[in-house]
C-alpha cells in the first residue's frame, strides 16, 4: 500500500511539472504583448521597452520559466503585470470562493443524485423509476450556464427572492453569503446531479443483482433494508470514481457560473487575466487548477482502497 | 426512500422562500447607500502608473480633485482653484486656491501641494498621456493659497488636461501606497475593496465643499451586460453607469421603477482606414467608401439607433463642434464613380476589428454596403485588447478597422503621422499647433478648420458618436448627462 501511494505521489509531482511547462509555453506563443496591453493606446516605443524590462519579459524564455517555477516552489507566484500586486494571496482569496461554489454544487448534486438514483434503480420496472431516469436525461443535456440564466430570471429578476449575483464572504454576513450561494450552487449542482443520478442508478442496479443481496433478503430483510445494510457501500465504489471525474468538470463549470453570477473566484480571475495578457497570473491560476484536479484523482485513488478491501493487496 | 424527494423539494422551497424576507436590502442597505454598476474594474488605484479608464472613472472628482473640472457641457469650471488668471502672453497661470481644504489624511492642501503634484507628473508618472504636462516649465508658490504655473510655450491643451487625472492633487504625505491607499481632497475616501467584485467609497467627514448626499457608494463591477441588467432588476444595484447592451433600454423605459438618462460622450465609433497604404492612400478611394456607407442604417443596426451622427472627430460638447454628418451623404452611385476614376474597381480589403459587440455588428453592415459598390471585405475579429493593439494599432497591419476612440479631444491624433491612421497632413499639423498656442477664439476657429480638413480628406469615416446611457432607479437624481470627463461624477447624486 505504501509503494502504491508513493508511486501516486511521484506521478503527481511529474504531472504538475509537465503542466507548468505546457502552460508557460502556451502563454509565450499567445499573440499580444503584455506591456502593450498594460500601457494602452498611447504607448510610446520607449515606454513599451521600459515596461517590458520592468515585467522581465524581455529575457530569454528559459530564464523566465526557471525564475517563475523557482518562485512558485517557495510559495511566491510573482507580481501581476496589471494590478502590480503579489499574486499568491489573491489566488488564495479567489480559490476560497471557487471552493465554496464547487463544494456547494457537489452537495446539491449528491443530495439529488443519491436518493433519485437509488429510487430509479429500485423502481426501475415501474413508471416512477423510468420518470426519474428520463428527468435525469434532460438534466444532463442542460449546460450549467443556461441553468444559471434560467434560475436568475425566475428567482432574481422576476420573484426578487435571491440576488442575481455578487459575493459576500461568510465571515462578513453569513445570511447574505448563503443567499448568494444558493443560485450558483443550484445551477452547478442540478446538472451534475442529473449526471450522477444515472451513475448511482446503474451502480445500485448492479448491486441489486448480486448474490449477497439475495442472501440478505432470504434472511427476511425488505429490499430497501438489504440495500442500505449491505449494498450501498459496494455501490459507492464506482460512484466515487465518477465523483472524482465530475469534480474536474465541476471546476470547469464553475468558471462559467462565476461569470454568470459575478463571483470573484478563480474562473473569473482567469478570464480577466487572459484578456489582459497578465501572463504570470494566468500561469499561477492554471497551475493551481491542475494541482487541484490531480489532487482529486489522488484522493479518489486512496479512497478506493479504503472502500474496497480487495484493492489493498495490490 | 419514497417520501424523501418531495420532502427535499419542500425543504429547498422553504429555504428559498424563507430567505425572501428583507431581501430588497441586499446591497442598498439604507437610504444613505447607493450602489453603482460598472463593466470595467480598476486594476489598482494608482492612476499615475496604470493606464485605462476604470481608475479615473472611480476616483477622479470623487476621491481626487484637481484645480479645475469639466462640467457636463464640457466647460472648464473651478474646483480646488477658486479662480485663475492667464497672462497676456498666455504662458503664466495664477491660481487662487480654495481655503480650508484638507487631504483625507489630515494634511492641509496648499500651493506647495500644487507644485508637488504638477511637477511629479513629469518625474514619477509612467502612463502614456503624461506628455501633455511636459509644457510646464516651473511652478512658483506665491502664497499658501496662490500657485503660479509658468509654461514654456502657450498651450490651451494644458489647462484642459488639468481637468483629467493629470491635474489630480496629491499630498507628499499621501503617496506611499497609491495602488492601495489613495489620499485626495475629494468628498469620498476609499473604504474597502473586494477584487473582482466591488470598491466601497465612504463620505469624507472633513470635506471642504458641499457634503455628498450618499454616505456610502458601492461601485460594483459586473462585466456581462446581462448580469449588469439583472443586478438592477433584482435590487443588487441602483444605477447602471453606462448601458452596453442597447436592446435592453426599451425594457427599462417601460418600467416605472427605472429612469433612462441619455446624453452624449467623447466616444467616436470610427471606421479607420490605413491612409499610408494602397489603395487607401488615394483620397478618392477613401471618399468612395465614405459615400458607400449608410451611417444612419448602420447606427440602427449596431446600436439600436441610439447615438449621434457627427461626421467628424468632434463631439457636440467640444466648443468647435460642427455637424459634418451630411458632407458625404449615402450615394452608392457616386462611390462607384470615384472608384472607377481611381482605377480601384476590384478591391479586396481586410476589415480587422476588435471582438467587441458594437464592432462586430457594425462590421457586418459595412461589409454588405461596401459589397454593393463592388468592394469586397474580409472581416477578421481580433482578440481585444491584446491582439488588436499589437497588430492594428502598433504594427499598422490592416486596411480597415472599426473602434471607438474614447479619449477627450482625440482629434489631435490626426496631427501625428505615426499614429495608426497613417494620416500625414502638414496643414492639419500646423493648424493644431496654432490652435494650442492661440487665444480661445483662435483655438475654436482653427479646430473647426482641422475638423473640416480631415473630413474633406476622408481621413476616416466617423460612423457615429456613442451615446451615454445611464439607467437608474427613479429615486436617484443628479446624474451628469453627458460623459465628457474621465470621471463618473458621484458628487451631485442625491435621493429624490
Amino acid at each position: 500500500m505504501t509503494a502504491r501511494v508513493l508511486r501516486r505521489v511521484a506521478i503527481f509531482v511529474v504531472s504538475v511539472l509537465v503542466a507548468s511547462i505546457v502552460v508557460f509555453l502556451f502563454m509565450a506563443v499567445l499573440p499580444g504583448d503584455p506591456a502593450q496591453v498594460a500601457l494602452g493606446v498611447n504607448a510610446t516605443p520607449e515606454l513599451l521597452a521600459k515596461t517590458r524590462a520592468e515585467f522581465g519579459i524581455d529575457r530569454p524564455l528559459v530564464t523566465q520559466y526557471f525564475d517563475w517555477i523557482g518562485g512558485v516552489l517557495h510559495g511566491d507566484f510573482g507580481r501581476s503585470y496589471v494590478t502590480r500586486d503579489t499574486i499568491g494571496p489573491q489566488l488564495l482569496d479567489r480559490l476560497g470562493v471557487t471552493l465554496w461554489l464547487v463544494g456547494a454544487g457537489m452537495l446539491v448534486a449528491l443530495v439529488i443524485a443519491i436518493p433519485a438514483g437509488t429510487f430509479a434503480a429500485v423502481k426501475h420496472r415501474k413508471a416512477a423509476g423510468a420518470g426519474v431516469s428520463g428527468l435525469s436525461q434532460i438534466g444532463v443535456a442542460i449546460p450549467a450556464f443556461l441553468a444559471g440564466i434560467i434560475l436568475v430570471q425566475i428567482f432574481a429578476v422576476q420573484l426578487r427572492w435571491l440576488p442575481s449575483g455578487g459575493w459576500t464572504p461568510p465571515d462578513q454576513d453569513f445570511g447574505e453569503f448563503f443567499r448568494g450561494l444558493i443560485l450558483p450552487a443550484l445551477s452547478l449542482g442540478l446538472v451534475q446531479g442529473a449526471v450522477l443520478t444515472r451513475y448511482v442508478r446503474s451502480a445500485v442496479l448492479d448491486t441489486l443483482g448480486q448474490d449477497y443481496l439475495r442472501t440478505a433478503r432470504s434472511k427476511g430483510l425488505r429490499p430497501g433494508q438489504a440495500l442500505v445494510r449491505h449494498g450501498l457501500r459496494n455501490a459507492s465504489v464506482p460512484v466515487v470514481t465518477v465523483l472524482g471525474l465530475q469534480l474536474a468538470t465541476l471546476l470547469i463549470g464553475a468558471v462559467v457560473v462565476e461569470r454568470v453570477f459575478v463571483l470573484p473566484g478563480l474562473g473569473s480571475m482567469l478570464l480577466d487575466a487572459v484578456a489582459s495578457r497578465d501572463l504570470l497570473t494566468v500561469q499561477g491560476i492554471v497551475l493551481v487548477l491542475v494541482v487541484g484536479v490531480l489532487l482529486v484523482n489522488f484522493v479518489v485513488d486512496v479512497l478506493y482502497t479504503v472502500l474496497d478491501p480487495r484493492l489493498r493487496g495490490s | 426512500m419514497k417520501a424523501r424527494i418531495p420532502v427535499l423539494a419542500a425543504v429547498l422551497l422553504l429555504v428559498v422562500s424563507g430567505c425572501s424576507a428583507g431581501s430588497s436590502a441586499s446591497v442598498s442597505a439604507g437610504p444613505d447607500t447607493l450602489s453603482v454598476g460598472f463593466t470595467a474594474e480598476p486594476a489598482n488605484f494608482d492612476l499615475t502608473r496604470t493606464d485605462g479608464a476604470a481608475i479615473p472613472q472611480a476616483l477622479l472628482y470623487n476621491v481626487y480633485e484637481g484645480l479645475v473640472k469639466l462640467d457636463s457641457q464640457g466647460r472648464i469650471v473651478p474646483l480646488l482653484a477658486k479662480s485663475w488668471t492667464i497672462s497676456p502672453d498666455r504662458k503664466t497661470y495664477d491660481f487662487q486656491l480654495q481655503p480650508g481644504v484638507k487631504f483625507s489624511n489630515g494634511a492641509p492642501f496648499t500651493a506647495e501641494d500644487v507644485k508637488f503634484s504638477l511637477l511629479r507628473v513629469q518625474t514619477d508618472w509612467t502612463i502614456s498621456i503624461k506628455s501633455t504636462m511636459d509644457v510646464v516649465d516651473h511652478v512658483d508658490v506665491v502664497a499658501p493659497d496662490h500657485a503660479r504655473v509658468v509654461l514654456s510655450k502657450p498651450s490651451n491643451g494644458w489647462l484642459f488636461s488639468l481637468t483629467s487625472r493629470l491635474g489630480a492633487m496629491f499630498s507628499p504625505t499621501g503617496i506611499a501606497d497609491l495602488a492601495n491607499k489613495p489620499v485626495g481632497t475629494g468628498p469620498y475616501v476609499v473604504a474597502a475593496r473586494k477584487r473582482g467584485d466591488s470598491v466601497v467609497l465612504k463620505a469624507n467627514p472633513a470635506y471642504w465643499g458641499r457634503k455628498p448626499a450618499y454616505q456610502t457608494v458601492v461601485l460594483k463591477y459586473i462585466k456581462e451586460p446581462t448580469a449588469l441588467n439583472n443586478a438592477l432588476y433584482s435590487n443588487g444595484i441602483d444605477v447602471i453607469s453606462a448601458i452596453t447592451a442597447p436592446d435592453s433600454i426599451p425594457q427599462f423605459q417601460a418600467d416605472d421603477r427605472f429612469q433612462v438618462v441619455q446624453g452624449t460622450s467623447n466616444s467616436e465609433v470610427t471606421l479607420a482606414m490605413n491612409n499610408a497604404r494602397a489603395p487607401l492612400n488615394d483620397v478618392r478611394v477613401r471618399q468612395a467608401l465614405t459615400y458607400a456607407i449608410d451611417r444612419k442604417a448602420l447606427l440602427d443596426t449596431a446600436w439600436a439607433g441610439r447615438g449621434t451622427l457627427i461626421g467628424s472627430m468632434v463631439p457636440p460638447t467640444d466648443p468647435w463642434y460642427e455637424d459634418l454628418s451630411n458632407v458625404y451623404p449615402f450615394e452608392p452611385a457616386k462611390a462607384k464613380a470615384l472608384l472607377t476614376e481611381a482605377h480601384a474597381t476590384n478591391l479586396n480589403l481586410r476589415l480587422r476589428i476588435p471582438n467587441l459587440p458594437y464592432a462586430v455588428s457594425a462590421a457586418q453592415v459595412v461589409q454588405s454596403q461596401l459589397a454593393d459598390v463592388g468592394v469586397r471585405t474580409t472581416i477578421e475579429p481580433l482578440d481585444f485588447p491584446a491582439v488588436w493593439l499589437k497588430q492594428v494599432f502598433t504594427d499598422h497591419d490592416y486596411d480597415l478597422s472599426i473602434i471607438q476612440h474614447v479619449e477627450a479631444r482625440d482629434i489631435t491624433t490626426f496631427g501625428k503621422p505615426k499614429y495608426y491612421w497613417g494620416y500625414d497632413s502638414k496643414r492639419v499639423q500646423q493648424l493644431l499647433a496654432e490652435a494650442d498656442s492661440g487665444t480661445p477664439e483662435q483655438q475654436v476657429a482653427d479646430m473647426k478648420l482641422v475638423a473640416r480638413q480631415i473630413n474633406a480628406d476622408a481621413a476616416a469615416d466617423w460612423l457615429f458618436l456613442f451615446p451615454n446611457v445611464i439607467v437608474a432607479k427613479s429615486k436617484v437624481t443628479g446624474f451628469v448627462q453627458n460623459q465628457v470627463s474621465e470621471s463618473f461624477d458621484l458628487t451631485g447624486l442625491a435621493p429624490r
